[in-house]
């Protein structure tokens, strides 16, 4: 593991330090944070200075802090997200793949009908009904995201399925849960831990968006999407504000897709 | 044979190297190699010697991944290392053309046969496209392709394995090269298959005088074609002869060995009261369900104890499916199988774990046999957990005696698939097999991915076994030669039927089934009038009339 | 011929099945959502009259069935019911911005499409050059930037620092087209380039990968030239690979005008919808909602069908 690390290209380790440093922020943000989260602490849309970092946003709050705060919320809830498209995915992909025959066929079939589903729209439409819930977030964009993933999940699975192996602990006796678990899911994984970095990225930018379009994470509640928002007019004073966030966002993004390019780099050199 | 001229192609000091683990290595150590006008050089060896890369090299050409380090290569006085793009790609294809092993791969599925063919003659400017077209009608029809005229108007994917194989090849004589580099091409095809293509190539050298050099790893075919034979291990000559000269007195120990033929098993007394292990009755299986479509029909045969049968056949014939059927893989339509006196259930998830045990299954490829992702220890110890509830220090005693059984050192109990060689990781396999304590062993072209000293131990390993243990064996395999090594009875299968079968000394002699015959006499032998002499038997080309299943 | 005439009718048989199901998905998974749809548009303070004259209305005291159907029949028909905001009717409504969106979407596409291909091509073939490499780091970076991201940059560039472009684009009927080109100009931008960095990168793969098949080899070892190779043998077999690549895209590329459009102000379908989302219009979502996802199933249907043309195995059956 140490000897992979030492051996990457230094687009790796940048993209290494986005994440961690994107981490720290989320995990420690009380504990580093100048101010309070929602905390008035100045004029509105002040420029840099030492007390303000990067300035304060549209209400007079310390827009660093924000950012700080915006981490955590944003981050976690597209992580939360990701893990349970990815949970409901593999499951769904591996039995299509392993049972074959008729779960495959309409598991298939269902996941193709979901997928042409455009999940801005449907999205939108839900939270229309709805109301702007995160609970109600989290579980339509999951189901969405999950039929990508059993796409790739099931590819994969047939892919490592089709291998002797397999087979040999078939004929064995082996029943299901066994042969996903310890013959197939192991040999799946590096295609997938590289899926999980970039769906991360689509359901974080995803919901910044929604957040953008003022129907994700509400005020005052800090969030990268939603700050782009508040403070968009000030574009047009020639105060590039919304920046930060819309940045930030951006950066993080980066961050992921830099170590999703090197796994993908590293695993593809492990096969042969 | 062809009229040998003057020198053609001079390498000297070939150094190759290929790019592993984010370095260079040298992979060829400084070959040389020298080509006569009209001369076929054989090029023979086992994997890693490195003679498809020298094959290439000799046009100045290497793979992704390649780069000729050093060395000169001089082509009718052109040098080519070093040279300039334009000067390298007006003599490919032209004067130097290059037959792959897969023809299926190597032509492009968007174009027709004719207009591929057609390419290289009118692209070097040397005729017109109608003119190509005349030219390609003659050379298909000397090679005995079926409807010489219209056959080029089809696409690759229209036309069987063996047809495309010399489609191939007149598509390399286009432009009437003066070598043409032959990269296994009969490697991927099946034995009546591969005498068509040998015997188309030998006439074509022949009538045109060309050049060639011949890539294979099998001694017995190219005896057949060579003036002169190279043979190479891990990229170094091993010995450089004529081929009739090789052939009668091999001076290394290395080509010695390769030219063994596999010593004879002597024939085990038929004995009538020996207990059967595993009974097929009746049985036909087809895989979509229906009567009309049978992959296998009318299948009977017997598997006595601590014997081997082999189950030989060409690709099409069914052997493989057998043993899905066998196996619980692929339920039958009719008949029974009946293990040790029981009749099994026809699928495999109705079966109890004691049947399941009884029976055990070897693959062709030991890469993917093998799950990368687990230790020898989980490998070997999970079948002894899974059927004897074998445990920690037990459990690990057993595995030790197995890898003993196998011949491999107690140490590999830790390592990983990756880690191991061919050779090993099918030894490993046969441990898997084993620690199920099995009275049946069915193997599925075992020996057909290794090379073939590998082979050869892994075949003394299995007979050992055998009289150790008294495992029975059913041995699937295309290679005539392993038959007439290992078994004790065979059965010769044809498209889905039984053709001919019984005891080994029975079927060997003739007189045989008709396909049993043309299946013999097309294995290729040390002799290198073989060729010769068969075709003058079969008389003219003998377009092989078996299997109308295309090939892969 | 036959093989591929099935194969067509059977995937757009499957488009067909995947609309209706997804017209149902819109109208059920409405009704299926907790809370009663009358209530919590007008609010808990209000009168039991006025929510069951409500109901009423949006006719949600019929059975689901028989309003499915009338819904069905009504939105086929063109009808798409008033507008709970301000009574008129949707169709006149949708007609218009849709016309705007996808005015819109094919400015972005007409320039997207045939640059990307062509810049993919170019950094497959010189794979690991300076140029690929800059590529690939432009495009990384653009894929991973948030939409919104992209379009304010650009319009602090070019708007505000540099006044060249205007940051809203408001478009009538009245304008000319060079005008209305003009006043595009900056979401059209941003949607190019979110685009092209998708196209541009899978176009890449796929060409990557056909230059590794070993007829492309064989090519090369007949001594034909590179051009004829690309052009030639390379060509045809990717036809396949990037047409669906660039369907996929521009699927992609209707939903994604959705954020520029709410960043410029831009009068399309996707801030109609936007708007509608937050006042609870929901006849109007419904309308707008079933009418995107109908354009991204129909170009996802034609891509596989032009997918499954262009295969020249599948073109040249045995």
């Amino acid at each position: 593991m140490f000897k992979l690390l030492k051996q990457s290209p230094i687009s790796a380790r940048l993209g290494i330090a986005i994440v961690v440093m994107n981490i720290f922020a989320a995990l420690f943000a009380p504990l580093i944070a100048p101010y309070g989260e929602t905390e008035v602490v100045g004029d509105v849309w002040l420029p840099m200075s030492r007390d303000h970092l990067l300035g304060t946003d549209q209400l007079g709050r310390d827009l660093f802090t924000r950012i700080l705060y915006g981490a955590r919320n944003t981050i976690a809830i597209a992580f939360v997200t990701t893990l349970l498209s990815f949970v409901v995915g593999i499951i769904g992909g591996f039995l299509a793949a392993t049972l074959k025959g008729w779960t495959d066929l309409s598991l298939s079939r269902i996941v193709d009908v979901m997928m042409a589903i455009p999940i801005l729209i449907f999205a939108l439409t839900v939270l229309s009904v709805v109301g702007t819930s995160i609970l109600a977030l989290i579980l339509v964009i999951a189901l969405l995201d999950s039929t990508r993933v059993f796409r790739l999940s099931r590819a994969v699975a047939m892919d490592v399925e089709a291998l002797d192996f397999v087979e040999a602990a078939r004929l064995r006796g082996e029943k299901i849960w066994w042969l996903m678990r310890h013959e197939i899911l192991p040999n799946a994984m590096p295609p997938l831990v590289a899926e999980f970095g970039l769906r991360f990225c689509f359901v974080f930018l995803f919901i910044a968006a929604l957040s953008f379009l003022g129907l994700g994470i509400q005020p005052p509640t800090a969030d990268w999407g939603s700050m782009v928002r508040e403070n968009a007019g000030a574009i047009t004073f020639g105060i590039f504000i919304p920046l930060w966030p819309a940045g930030a966002i951006a950066f993080l993004t980066v961050g992921v897709n830099l170590i999703v390019d090197w796994f993908l780099h590293v695993a593809s050199g492990l096969k042969d | 044979m062809n009229h040998i001229g003057s020198k053609l192609l001079e390498i000297k000091g070939l150094v190759i190297e290929g790019f592993t683990d984010e370095k260079w290595v040298e992979i060829v150590h400084g070959i040389d190699l020298t080509l006569n006008r009209g001369e076929v050089l054989g090029l023979i060896g086992e994997s890693g010697a490195g003679k498809s890369t020298i094959g290439l090299a000799a046009m100045g050409y290497t793979r992704q991944g390649c780069r000729i380090a050093s060395g000169s290569i001089v082509f009718d006085g052109h040098q080519l290392f070093g040279a300039p793009d334009h000067v390298k790609r007006k003599i490919r294809g032209n004067r130097i053309a290059y037959v792959a092993q897969s023809a299926a791969a190597s032509f492009n599925p968007a174009h027709r046969l004719i207009k591929q063919y057609a390419e290289a003659p009118v692209q070097h400017g040397l005729m017109s496209y109608s003119e190509a077209k005349e030219k390609a009608v003659d050379i298909y029809s000397r090679l005995l392709l079926p409807d010489p005229e219209n056959i080029g108007y089809r696409y690759p994917h229209q036309v069987s394995g063996g047809q495309l194989q010399r489609a191939m090849v007149a598509m390399a004589m286009a432009c009437r090269p003066d070598i043409i580099v032959f990269d296994e091409p009969t490697t991927a095809l099946d034995v009546t298959t591969q005498i068509e293509v040998l015997a188309a190539i030998k006439q074509i050298t022949e009538q045109f005088n060309t050049a060639a050099i011949y890539i294979t790893h099998d001694l017995a075919i190219v005896a057949q074609l060579a003036d002169r034979i190279m043979v190479l291990r891990y990229g170094n000559l091993v010995e450089e002869n004529n081929a009739r000269e090789i052939l009668a007195h091999p001076k290394e120990e290395y080509t010695r060995k390769l030219l063994s033929v596999r010593t004879l098993r002597e024939d085990k007394a038929y004995n009538g009261d020996k207990d059967v292990a595993l009974e097929v009755s009746d049985l036909s299986a087809s895989y979509s369900g229906s009567g009309d479509e049978l992959v296998l029909e009318d299948i009977n045969l017997k598997i006595r104890r601590g014997r081997t049968v082999a189950l030989v056949g060409e690709s099409g014939s069914g052997k493989s499916t057998l043993a899905r059927v066998i196996t619980g893989l692929l339920p039958p339509l009719e008949g029974t199988v009946v293990f040790d006196g029981r009749q099994l259930p026809p699928a495999l998830k109705s079966r109890k774990k004691e049947d399941l045990q009884q029976m055990q299954m070897i693959y062709q490829m030991p890469d993917t046999a093998l799950n990368p992702r687990q230790k020898v220890r989980k490998i070997i110890g999970r079948p002894l957990s899974f059927y004897f509830g074998m445990k920690g220090k037990k459990q690990e005693k057993r595995i030790l005696e197995l890898l003993d059984m196998i011949e491999l050192p107690a140490g590999y109990i830790e390592r990983y698939p990756g880690e191991l060689s061919g050779g090993e990781k099918q030894r490993i396999c046969i441990a898997r097999a084993l620690a199920a304590n099995p009275s049946l062993i069915i193997c599925d072209e075992v020996t057909s991915a290794l090379d073939q000293l590998v082979a050869e131990e892994i075949l003394k390993l299995l007979q050992r076994l055998q009289n150790e243990l008294g495992v029975s064996y059913l041995f699937i395999t295309h290679d005539l030669n392993t038959v007439k090594a290992i078994s004790d009875e065979i059965v010769v299968m044809l498209q889905g039927r039984i053709v001919e079968q019984g005891v080994k000394k029975e079927i060997l002699t003739p007189p045989h089934h008709e396909y049993t015959d043309l299946l013999l006499s097309s294995v290729p032998e040390m002799d290198p009038d073989w060729l010769d002499q068969l075709l003058a038997d079969r008389g003219d080309f003998p377009v092989a009339s078996g299997p109308a299943v295309s090939t892969e | 011929m036959d093989s591929i005439a099935k194969l067509v009718l059977k995937r757009v048989g499957m488009g067909l099945v995947t609309l209706v199901v997804i017209s149902l998905v819109f109208f059920v998974g409405i009704e299926a959502l907790p809370g009663d749809l009358a209530e919590e548009i007008l609010g808990q303070n209000a009168l039991p009259e006025t929510v069951e004259a409500f109901r009423k209305e949006l006719k949600l005291d019929l059975p689901p069935h028989v309003r499915y159907f009338s819904w069905l029949g009504d939105f086929l028909k063109g009808d798409f019911g008033n507008s709970l905001a301000n009574g008129r009717p949707i169709a006149e409504l949708i007609g218009w911005r849709l016309s705007n969106t996808l005015f819109l979407a094919l400015s972005a596409a007409a320039i997207a499409v045939p640059l990307s291909i062509i810049l993919g091509i170019l950094a497959a073939l010189y794979r690991n050059s300076l140029f690929d490499r800059f590529i690939s780091m432009a495009t990384l970076s653009t894929i991973s930037f948030p939409e919104f991201f992209v379009a304010y940059i650009l319009m602090a560039l070019l708007s505000v620092q540099l006044i060249l472009f205007p940051s809203i684009s408001n478009i009538n009927d009245q304008m000319s087209l060079a005008e209305k080109l003009y006043a595009i100009f900056l979401p059209c931008l941003t949607l190019t380039l979110v685009v092209m960095a998708h196209m541009m990168r899978q176009t890449r793969a796929a060409i990557i990968n056909i230059l590794a098949s070993p007829y492309i080899e064989m090519a090369k070892l007949k001594g034909l030239k590179r051009l004829r190779i690309i052009v030639l043998h390379a060509f045809p077999n990717a036809l396949s690979p990037v047409i669906n690549v660039v369907a996929l895209n521009l699927a992609y590329l209707v939903v994604g005008a959705v954020i520029v459009e709410v960043v410029f102000v831009f009068p399309g379908l996707g801030q109609l919808l936007v708007d509608s989302v937050s006042k609870r219009d929901i006849p109007v979502v419904q309308a707008s909602g079933l009418i995107f996802a109908a354009v991204y199933i129909s170009l996802n249907l034609a891509a596989d069908v032009l997918s499954i043309v262009s295969n020249p195995r599948l073109r040249n059956p045995r």
